[in-house]
């Protein structure tokens, strides 16, 4: 891959002070901790883990919603720390997000051609008002809704047609990359797989690049070409889609992937999972070497007080004393 | 003799736009035993048909017709002559033979006691036994469901318990009095995929182990394909499909089957398959369709489909279908 990546993060942490009252001890919660990945334009990176893992903080902070306290973004070659005035704006307008909770994140009281207009007037993309009502009526038939849907309010919507709304209103700026964040865990089978296409139809005719945080690992591995798995505030191993998938290397990835049900009997059945004890530890003290070394079978006594490098294996990149030559 | 037949179950609810039929006919049965799954997306009916069954519907929900019976009982709410009466006789049958586990534990516990007074209070309502013979027993069970240290745990609060752990408690509840029947509504809708496959793997044991029956509510083609040995396909308040879980993952025939088994990935197949979503969205069944529920959203719907309730169809002992393209009479079908 000789291509430059149109987002580089590096050793990124972003911590937060949980510290209740002023004579208590400090506590922090490292819900991102030294990460590092890189994303390639026109191509998705999908982020897996499971709650509280910091997936969705790491999403946060790449579209500036938290500041880290170490580590960089590079955008297109400049790091986004440093960026003011012009050209913050201008990465806030390349760089969107579509939420979660279709309900929680369109406002109520305004219309979907208020919502959808809102990002276009805080940049100033359109001269006048015709100009910013053709985009929008082009906007809803490009995420399949009607142009007669301009006037309505978002709870006249299902949550699929919501979520259509959400997407509609991150691509109303024309952004270059967009971190998607859950966008299809709340809504029913059939409506799911309504979105993903949608999201891969606009991925390749604007070629978007995107940042797919899901705990659906079926539809990450699906929408995906290169994989990061999280555990605990770390990446833990990241790679091609396929090659995570089929050959884990790290212990975490592969007891992650053993749990995902398989839809289809005969495989789900016969599946051997592996068992993982226990539950993830508190961020707040995480363990002192490994994160997973707690619940590891493979776990030995250097991985409880050292904490591993991403090392390269192959197409990959893991942190695991395991792979340590 | 069926463990358990529900036979024409029809629920609506009033609200001020008109009654929302939520339940629209539903017949089924469970052995003893075996694991049926109920597969359907939000507003098919899955949960309201479980809730008419075990008496449990909102205050404004009313079971219309139907007749269900369960471990040679009639359990008809109709079929009892005061509402009282019926309420007194559903009360002794859930938590004692019939265990209930539902989808968001934080709801179904007491915040405010202990995890042992709620493990042990149903095992002394429906026993006659001591509260020493309770406590040994909640002990057991706590163990059984994979809780660390038992004796520590029982006198903590829900609040102290992780989502998983939670969930576990829930289990350990409605398998206090050794239930023929568990009913699961989505019980690992809200756990992630690790703590999901060990709560999965724990009700599995209740099938293998127990010879309970399960009846498992849940929208994830994948934990069905796990766990039962039955799934009924519902849409828009009706079984469209059952089967078992090879006929309906092998050799589906409802339209709406195959298309969800089309909307899933599955990680297993490298090629890059299409997702076929099923285009359009559940009808409403405030006023729901007068034909086949799936017509607004079939791709192959005809006249027939519109005008006329489609008949079942059956191909096995355990197969069934209802759809019009599978019937010889739509063919002569015209305006």
């Amino acid at each position: 891959m000789s291509e430059a990546p149109i987002l580089s993060v590096k050793n990124l942490k972003t911590h937060f002070d949980v510290t209740k009252g002023i004579f208590s001890k400090k506590q922090i919660v490292k819900a991102v901790d030294d990460v590092s990945f890189d994303v390639m334009p026109n191509s998705t990176f999908g982020l897996v883990g499971e709650s509280g893992c910091g997936k969705t903080t790491l999403g946060r902070t790449i579209v500036k919603l938290y500041n880290p306290v170490a580590g960089s973004i590079t955008y297109k070659g400049q790091d986004i720390a440093r960026l003011k005035g012009q050209e913050l704006k201008k990465y806030r307008k390349d760089v969107q997000m579509i939420f979660q909770d279709p309900y929680a994140s369109l406002n109520p009281r305004m219309t979907v051609g208020e919502i959808i207009k809102e990002p276009m007037d805080i940049h100033n993309i359109y001269n006048n008002d015709q100009e910013r009502e053709e985009r929008v009526v082009e906007l809803l038939r490009i995420v399949g809704l009607k142009p007669d849907h301009i006037r309505r309010y978002p709870a006249e919507f299902s949550g699929g047609q919501r979520q259509r709304i959400g997407i509609a209103r991150a691509l109303a700026v024309d952004p270059k990359f967009i971190v998607c964040d859950e966008p299809i865990s709340a809504l029913d089978v059939s409506i799911q797989a309504q979105v993903v296409n949608l999201l891969e139809q606009i991925q390749h005719d604007l070629g978007l690049s995107y940042l797919f945080i899901a705990h659906d690992l079926n539809m990450v591995k699906h929408i995906s070409d290169t994989i990061g798995v999280m555990y605990l505030g770390h990446m833990v191993e990241s790679g091609p889609a396929n090659d995570i998938y089929h050959r884990p290397l790290h212990p975490y990835t592969a007891a992650l992937l053993s749990a995902i049900p398989i839809p289809d009997p005969n495989t789900a059945k016969a599946k051997r999972r592996i068992v993982l004890e226990g539950e993830i530890p508190s961020p707040i003290n995480p363990p002192a070497g490994c994160p997973f070394s707690t619940r590891c079978q493979k776990a030995t006594n250097r991985c409880q007080v050292e904490r591993p490098e991403p090392i390269q294996v192959g197409t990959r990149l893991v942190s695991c004393h395991l792979y340590e030559k | 003799m069926p463990l358990l037949e529900i036979k024409n179950m029809v629920t609506s609810f009033y609200t001020e736009q008109g009654d929302v039929q939520a339940v629209r006919g539903v017949s089924l049965h469970v052995d003893q035993g075996e694991a049926l799954g109920i597969v359907g997306e939000s507003g098919s009916g899955k949960s309201q048909t479980m809730y008419s069954l075990i008496g449990l519907l909102a205050d404004n929900g009313q079971v219309k017709e139907g007749q269900f019976t369960f471990d040679g009982e009639d359990i008809t709410p109709s079929s009892f002559a005061s509402k009282r009466e019926y309420e007194e006789k559903m009360r002794k049958i859930r938590g004692n033979t019939m265990g209930m586990i539902f989808q968001d534990p934080m709801t179904f516990l007491n915040p405010v006691l202990k995890i042992g007074t709620q493990l042990v209070e149903p095992i002394m309502n429906h026993n006659n036994c001591t509260r020493a013979e309770a406590t040994a027993r909640a002990l057991e069970l706590m163990n059984h469901v994979g809780i660390p240290s038992p004796e520590k745990r029982i006198e903590q609060y829900p609040f102290e318990f992780s989502g998983g752990m939670r969930q576990r408690i829930v289990i350990a509840i409605a398998l206090a009095n050794s239930p023929k029947l568990v009913i699961a509504d989505e019980p690992t809708t809200a756990l992630d995929v690790t703590i999901q496959a060990q709560v999965l793997e724990l009700i599995d044991e209740l099938k293998v182990q127990g010879n309970s029956a399960i009846i498992m509510i849940t929208h994830d083609l994948g934990v069905v394909a796990k766990l039962c040995d039955r799934i009924a396909i519902m849409y828009g308040g009706k079984i469209v499909e059952i089967g078992t879980d090879k006929e309906i993952f092998y050799e589906p025939k409802h339209p709406y089957t195959t298309g969800l088994l089309g909307c899933i990935a599955n990680p297993e197949d490298d090629e890059e398959k299409v997702l076929h979503p099923i285009p359009g969205s559940p009808p409403d069944l405030l006023n729901p369709p007068k034909g086949c529920p799936f017509v607004d959203r079939c791709e192959k719907a005809m006249l027939v489909c519109r005008d006329y309730e489609p008949a079942v169809t059956t191909f096995s002992e355990t197969h069934q279908c209802s759809c019009w393209l599978l019937d010889e009479r739509a063919v002569n079908y015209h305006e």
